[in-house]
């Protein structure tokens, strides 16, 4: 045992060095690790966010003008107007998402008591946007309309009064969000190439039949492999967080930062083991890229980093919890955002691990008969 | 001499960063000869013949090749046409899975010869080289002999003038060199103007050249006929000569390698291997091997390349699993899984296998590590070996910064470090030098006579073979014969092992080695139409179509290509959906009045919703909203419906997960409906009538997606993504490929020009990129019923257009970096990130601000994205989509061009 300690200890290091002599590895995770993720956190927002509007003013009352001031950002771009005959023109270019075509006499059959329609033309290819904007953009005119025929608020004579909090994202800001989730997505991408890459590289370069006639077992040349490149990519991951995510983009967090470290440790020897089992199926890097590549997207887009998990059909939702990027994408947010303790995500951990171990096994069985054959 | 030299050198210095390979050499060799180029590894040679061949950029001096300055690009462009350049290693500018054929005809067509001509050319060389019964053999399955005749073959396809060889025959048996020698005689009295210019480590084989030159440490320390330089060190051997030739230093140390005779040592043998079997499919390696070495024996492997020598070491290794017989080591039974014996034999496999990343020190020190030498003695150990290898200097520099033969040194430094009983050495001195190899020679004589070391060696070199204790003779996977060299020698009624070893071979060879036709003259050979064309469409085609077929050679690739997009499709299909619903959300009713159930009902009966049990307590509930059980949590006030009747507008709170920030948008959207909705039920029944809240309504009207359904939307984006990433991924392995292999040497010393090379590339994986749109608009409409609502054919031009910038995407990468490695990772890290965030998959690119706005600008996705999606769903047509056609060949332009520039046709 001591021996394979050891070993495991040796083995990494040389890892490591051989990580430190790849000057474009070591660029590309720093990359990927500070410009991606700030660029991608404060450039790609899935909240309604600077929407475009554009409106058509048939009208132009005082009325009309209270409604097209009240879109306001950050939520809407300021409104441009564009001429009737260019709605369909502009919506086919897809310069705007929401388009305003206010009818005339607008005001005047508003007061007296026609209620008369407002047209909204929305892109609905953008999912997005179109969804959540369309409902804000009817509240803004609904809210505008009543001030406007009352004089006062409208709430004052609805029987309820609803309050809705959000807890743990109160401004619901989507860099808190997606700033976080792009690390997650990012320590997949490099876990999987890394240690992949890594162990091709001692194939092609014949390193790995060295390793082999010496006193060394196959376990132990994963294993120093998964505890070396996850190293590699855990400190870039907690500097990037505390860098990037906590300075640099202010995202306060919620939870216990050790505990997160821990689940990301276990989510790391998931995805490295990954990208050895990746790499067995495999003999060459052009082989792999090309295996690595399908694998990693659906990894990283389906695992409720991008979208709702729910909102996925169950079946699917089934198949994605063998990826351990699901299970480390709940395990993230509960602790991340919710504050959640080690009480309500141990259930995570326990599969992170068993998935650890499954990949292990199978990487293991499959090692000494892809490795060591000739070619 | 009285003619011209075919290549006049003055002053040539060229250097690798701080190193100097070549240091003010002037030389003239002269034409219409065999002239060598003969030194130690690591001098110069092959840096000598890229410059003349032209594949290598001169850096300070002046050649004159074939009567030009090679430095002026149209002669250096016609020199082309007019040199052959073979580059070092075996078959390194082959194709492995080509055919014979097949790398023949890419040849015939990089030279523009037509299709009879290629013919009639492929049948004359196969035939005059003896490779006529195996046209349809894959270059790769060759054995090194028949590779360097294979290389030969596409080196002489055009007829040279000059034809440059750098070390041929290095690593191949003798009989296949003297073959290859003959029939480079006889191509030479065929053409007898041709020029020759060979480097070899072989000095048997340079006393039949015409004119030499001997070069040591970046200079050229004698030049004349053999006879010549052995007269000038008086000398009887070319060999001995030219170390009696070498400056002092490099002599130190050396001395005649002699081999004391061996105490026989009794017990069982050290290696014993019985019947050994190693088949793969139905092709058998290794058949029914057996031998016997003794203990502190040397043991000498000799036979062809390919014939089963290094797979039978593996085995006694146990890196290769034996299919039949046994291996024995000690006496024992070899088990691979077992560490003990593993830590009595060193092993040195034929390739360089230590990490060049990690100095020399490094290296030792690594392995003293992992064979678990004492850490007392560990570092004496490593200076030991540091001090007996004479590596001290070389300490920390890495490996691949060292000749071949330091190198090798190295590795059996390595090998010995843990002092083994047996030592596995495949090839350690293939291509090194006749000092280095002599040196190393004398460490091995020395662990075998007085530290009684086993060795089992195979060697190439006949002097070496002599050697050893006993030799055994293997070929095509059988062993023809064991015993000491004189033994086997006089066997064949010979003084000389090598005449012995060749007459073994020719016995066991199964085509009969009848004396090949010379080769015809060639009527077509000087079709001047094709020659010397800028842009030959032939050329580019002949890259296009190797790429291709080497493509459909290689099934997993293939299959990768297609099913990833098609898997990709169903799973974003299906998965990556905006439309929120099923939420989980509970209640905690602290009223439970006829009301609140009311309330209650509208959120029940809610497709958006979906109802979880009843929370018990306020704390039940945010813990279960912590625990992400529940999005939404209602708590319901007591008295909520006596207050709801009094009109007192009680206070129903609802919290909502905040964590997924769209989710939350979403959710508030759906429960600000659902409120408006159960108000207006209330006041209806409260007040009996039905009351409009607004004064106004909003008519919403979702274009182009009137269900708004997320599938709608996310097919068009996903063949978006995936005619980005997949076609990218794999141009950009096409150049780096070549760079890795050697290949690309064929690029830089055949007539080919940047714009074919990098064109022929790229075609294969446009139209596999294009084969792959049509699988998935069928998906898209088999499976997900989306259809094309606008004009096609902007779609398919932009999908061209688009694939066209996707792999000249991929090429770029290709050009600009040096590892297959480090080209995957900049594949998928640059191309992912702005295709996934930045081209209106999840946000349209006119919400997108900052960088993310420019990123997005600045890649071709974004641009494809509107074509597609305009397309798909909303009936657009080049009328309103011509921008982004234009803007897509834009990229493809630049991104080709720029790699075009990047490219060098001259190695630096």
């Amino acid at each position: 045992m001591m021996r394979w300690l050891t070993n495991v200890f040796r083995l990494g290091l040389k890892e490591l060095s051989s990580l430190r002599a790849d000057p474009v590895l070591i660029v590309l995770i720093v990359y990927i690790f500070s410009f991606a993720v700030y660029s991608v956190a404060t450039g790609a927002k899935l909240e309604v966010l600077n929407a475009s509007v554009a409106y058509v003013d048939q009208d132009r009352s005082a009325l009309s003008g209270r409604i097209l001031s009240a879109i306001l950002p950050p939520e809407f771009n300021p409104p441009e107007e564009i001429s009737a005959s260019d709605v369909q023109k502009v919506m086919d270019r897809g310069d705007y998402v929401f388009v305003l075509t206010i009818p005339p006499h607008f005001e005047a059959d508003v007061l007296a008591g026609y209620q008369p329609e407002i047209l909204m033309d929305v892109d609905a290819t953008a999912m997005v946007q179109a969804g959540n904007g369309s409902v804000f953009l009817q509240e803004i005119i609904a809210a505008e309309v009543t001030k406007f025929v009352s004089g006062n608020d409208t709430d004052s004579v609805l029987p309820i009064n609803l309050v809705v909090r959000t807890l743990f994202n109160p401004n619901r800001n989507t860099v808190w969000f997606s700033s976080v989730m792009q690390i997650i997505n990012n320590i997949t991408i490099l876990s999987v190439l890394l240690t992949g890459a890594a162990l091709i590289r001692e194939r092609e370069h014949g390193t790995i039949e060295h390793l082999l006639v010496m006193p060394v077992t196959p376990s132990e040349i994963m294993v120093a492999k998964i505890w070396a490149n996850g190293l590699a990519i855990i400190v870039a991951a907690i500097l990037s967080i505390w860098l990037v995510v906590q300075t640099l983009l202010g995202v306060p967090v919620a939870g216990s930062i050790p505990l997160f470290v821990l689940g990301a440790v276990l989510y790391l020897v998931s995805v490295t083991g990954l990208g050895i089992l990746l790499a067995t199926f495999t003999t060459s890097m052009p082989q792999f890229g090309l295996l690595a590549l399908p694998v990693l997207v659906v990894m990283n887009l389906l695992s409720g980093s991008t979208t709702p998990m729910e909102s996925m059909p169950v079946w699917l939702q089934n198949v994605m919890q063998i990826s351990p990027s699901t299970h480390f994408v709940a395990f993230s947010q509960a602790i991340l955002y919710r504050g959640a303790g080690l009480s309500i995500v141990w259930p995570n951990m326990v599969i992170m691990v068993t998935l650890s171990a499954v990949f292990f096994v199978i990487a293991l069985k499959r090692f000494r008969l892809t490795m060591a054959t000739a070619h | 001499m009285t003619r011209a030299p075919v290549a006049s050198l003055s002053g040539i210095t060229h250097r690798y960063g701080a190193t100097c390979a070549l240091d003010d050499v002037s030389l003239d060799i002269p034409a219409g000869c065999m002239a060598g180029l003969i030194g130690p590894d690591g001098v110069g040679k092959s840096s000598l013949l890229a410059l003349i061949a032209g594949v290598r950029k001169l850096q300070t001096g002046k050649a004159m090749v074939l009567g030009g300055d090679i430095r002026d690009r149209a002669h250096l462009q016609a020199c082309n046409h007019r040199i052959a350049y073979m580059p070092q290693g075996l078959g390194r500018n082959l194709y492995p899975t080509l055919s014979v054929r097949e790398n023949l005809d890419f040849f015939g067509r990089l030279f523009g010869q037509s299709q009879a001509e290629r013919r009639a050319r492929i049948d004359d060389l196969l035939q005059s080289t003896g490779l006529d019964p195996f046209p349809d053999r894959a270059a790769g399955k060759l054995s090194g002999g028949m590779k360097q005749k294979l290389s030969l073959c596409s080196a002489l396809i055009h007829d040279p003038d000059l034809m440059i060889l750098d070390e041929p025959t290095t690593g191949v048996d003798p009989l296949s060199r003297q073959q290859f020698w003959d029939l480079i005689d006889r191509i030479r009295r065929e053409r007898p103007a041709m020029s020759v210019i060979v480097a070899t480590a072989y000095m048997d084989e340079a006393e039949r050249f015409d004119w030499l030159a001997a070069m040591s440490d970046g200079k050229v320390i004698a030049t004349g006929a053999p006879a010549e330089i052995r007269e000038q060190a008086g000398q009887p051997t070319l060999e001995s000569a030219f170390i009696a030739l070498l400056p002092e230093e490099e002599r130190a140390g050396h001395h005649e390698v002699i081999v004391p005779p061996r105490v026989p040592s009794d017990g069982p043998p050290a290696i014993e291997a019985q019947g050994l079997t190693c088949r793969f499919g139905n092709f058998t390696a290794v058949d029914h091997v057996d031998f016997q070495i003794e203990r502190g024996e040397i043991f000498g492997f000799l036979g062809s390349n390919g014939c089963g020598k290094t797979t039978t070491m593996k085995m006694l290794t146990g890196l290769q699993p034996a299919s039949e017989g046994k291996a024995l080591l000690f006496g024992e039974v070899l088990d691979a899984g077992d560490m003990a014996t593993r830590r009595r034999v060193g092993y040195m496999s034929q390739s360089f296998s230590l990490y060049s990343e990690l100095s020399v020190r490094r290296n030792l020190e690594l392995h003293a590590q992992l064979y678990q030498l004492p850490v007392e003695t560990r570092a004496a150990r490593v200076r030991e070996m540091l001090e007996q290898f004479d590596l001290t200097e070389e300490a920390d520099k890495r490996p691949d910064a060292l000749p071949l033969g330091i190198r090798q040194r190295l590795q059996l430094a390595v090998a010995l470090i843990h002092s083994p009983e047996v030592l596995i050495l495949d090839e350690p001195t293939s291509g090194v030098d006749p000092v280095a190899r002599d040196s190393f020679w004398q460490h091995l004589i020395d662990l075998s006579r007085n530290h009684g070391v086993t060795i089992f060696v195979s060697t190439h070199f006949m002097n070496e073979a002599e050697r050893c204790d006993r030799i055994s003779l293997m070929h095509a996977g059988r062993v023809l014969a064991v015993g000491t060299p004189a033994d086997l020698a006089h066997s064949k009624g010979t003084d000389s092992l090598e005449e012995a070893f060749v007459s073994y071979l020719r016995e066991a060879e199964t085509t009969p080695d009848r004396a090949p036709a010379p080769p015809a003259t060639h009527a077509a050979t000087d079709s001047p139409a094709s020659v010397h064309r800028a842009f030959d469409p032939a050329r580019l085609w002949a890259f296009a179509r190797r790429e291709s077929i080497e493509l459909l050679r290689d099934k997993i690739r293939l299959s990768f290509a297609f099913l990833g997009p098609i898997i990709l499709m169903l799973t974003f299909g299906y998965g990556i959906s905006f439309d929120v619903q099923d939420l989980p959300y509970a209640v905690f009713d602290q009223d439970q009045s006829a009301e609140s159930r009311a309330l209650m009902e509208s959120f029940s009966g809610s497709r958006w919703f979906s109802e979880q049990p009843p929370a018990t307590s306020a704390a039940d509930l945010s813990a279960r909203m912590k625990s992400a059980e529940l999005v939404v949590g209602i708590e319901i006030p007591p008295d909520f419906g006596k207050d709801l009747l009094r009109g007192e507008r009680p206070e129903v709170r609802v919290m909502v997960d905040g964590a997924m920030p769209f989710r939350a948008e979403t959710t508030r959207g759906y429960l600000s409906g659902l409120a408006a909705s159960y108000m207006s039920d209330q006041i209806e029944r409260t007040y009996g009538r039905v009351i409009n809240t607004s004064a106004a309504s909003v008519e919403t009207r979702f274009l182009y997606n009137q269900s708004f359904k997320s599938v709608y939307a996310m097919i068009p984006s996903v063949i978006m993504l995936m005619l980005i990433l997949i076609p990218s991924m794999m141009s950009a392995m096409g150049v780096v490929r070549e760079k890795e292999t050697g290949s690309i040497a064929n690029f830089r010393s055949t007539p080919v020009t940047r714009t074919e090379f990098i064109l022929g590339k790229q075609l294969p994986y446009i139209v596999i990129a294009l084969i792959s749109f049509v699988t998935l608009m069928m998906m898209a409409y088999g499976v997900f019923g989306v259809t094309v609502k606008g004009s096609i054919s902007t779609l398919l031009l932009g999908t061209l257009l688009y694939v066209m910038a996707a792999t000249g995407f991929g090429v770029l990468i290709s050009a600009f970096t040096r590892t297959q490695v480090a080209a995957t990772f900049a594949a998928a890290v640059i191309a992912i990130i702005p295709a996934v965030n930045f081209s209106g998959l999840l946000v349209p690119v006119s919400s997108l601000s900052g960088s993310g706005r420019l990123i997005g600008l600045a890649f071709p996705s974004a641009w494809y994205q509107q074509i597609s999606v305009g397309t798909f769903t909303k009936s657009l047509g080049f009328a309103e989509l011509w921008q982004n056609h234009l803007m897509l060949a834009g990229f493809a332009v630049f991104f080709v061009a720029v790699s075009i520039l990047a490219l060098r046709k001259q190695e630096k």
